[in-house]
């Protein structure tokens, strides 16, 4: 219990200070599938970030960057793919190729 | 070898092009859902050939992807029929194709391993294709309900998606 005016004060300032510092909250950004379609099909979003998918079709979907990581997306499920490093990236469907999607991932 | 592929390939597309051109009078919703469900068994058949034959793990992958989507959808279709009250019925269109699936099939079943998986890889894509075309000219068009159109329009965005995997699939074989 502090009664000290000058001490709350200070902890006011540091406090809303360190808020200021700390980087905006990391964000989980949905995309969802609707008729072998990605909505929406462009992402900007930032390193930290997760993007969900959420498969309404009753297809097996896939979120796969040509070279790079693969989520499998089954019927009526969702699946998770945290962003780790800044880029540009297409991704596809690998059983529907004609499935495109585009991920801008910021520093 | 390349030769009789061909003709063969000709001669299915002439047998194909010749009957969607016959039913270019405008197929009834009944016979519309009776040929995009034939159309599906086709390939599913075909895809149960190729993972009964193939030893290569990407043909066998792409085929039970076919299997699994086919099914998927086919399911749909007789969900949509059974709900709109709508008995598919069997037309010359349904009967072409299965007659020339039927002549496919026994052409793929004298050939083994790399000869094989190039042979169905690339009579998917072809197959896809014209099923593709079919469904843009034809059967869209045709469809008078919005429900069955619906399906259809999914269908097609499917089968594009099919196509190209099978073309993607057949690079890989090269
Ligand atoms: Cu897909």
């Amino acid at each position: 219990m502090s009664a000290n005016p000058a001490r709350r004060a200070f902890l006011a300032l540091f406090l809303g200070a360190a808020a200021i510092a700390v980087p905006a909250q990391a964000e989980t950004i949905q995309v969802t599938i609707d008729r072998l379609v990605y909505a929406p099909p462009e992402i900007q979003a930032k390193v930290g970030d997760e993007i969900e998918w959420i498969n309404k079709d009753a297809l097996v979907h896939t979120a796969t960057v040509q070279g790079g990581a693969e989520v499998l997306l089954p019927p009526k499920k969702s699946g998770r793919l945290p962003l780790q490093e800044p880029g540009s990236f297409d991704y596809i469907c690998r059983y529907h190729p004609n499935m495109k999607g585009h991920i801008t991932v910021r520093p | 070898m390349t030769i009789r592929l061909a003709t063969a390939a000709a001669a299915i597309a002439l047998l194909l092009g010749g009957n969607w051109a016959l039913a270019a009078d405008k197929p009834t919703d009944p016979q519309i859902a009776h040929i995009a469900y034939t159309a599906g068994v086709i390939d599913i058949e075909a895809a149960k050939q190729a993972i009964a034959t193939s030893k290569n793990k990407t043909v066998v992958e792409f085929a039970e992807s076919m299997v699994r989507d086919h099914e998927s959808v086919n399911k749909q279709a007789l969900d949509l029929v059974k709900k709109l009250n709508v008995t598919p019925e069997d037309n010359d269109t349904s009967k072409a194709l299965a007659q020339a699936a039927e002549t496919k099939r026994a052409e793929l079943a004298k050939l083994t391993g790399d000869d094989f998986d190039k042979a169905y890889v690339e009579n998917e894509a072809a197959y896809h294709k014209q099923v593709n075309g079919a469904l843009e000219t034809l059967l869209i068009p045709s469809a008078q309900n919005t429900e069955l159109k619906s399906l259809l329009e999914t269908g097609l965005k499917l089968f594009q998606g099919h196509q190209q995997h099978a073309e993607h699939v057949a690079t890989e074989l090269k």
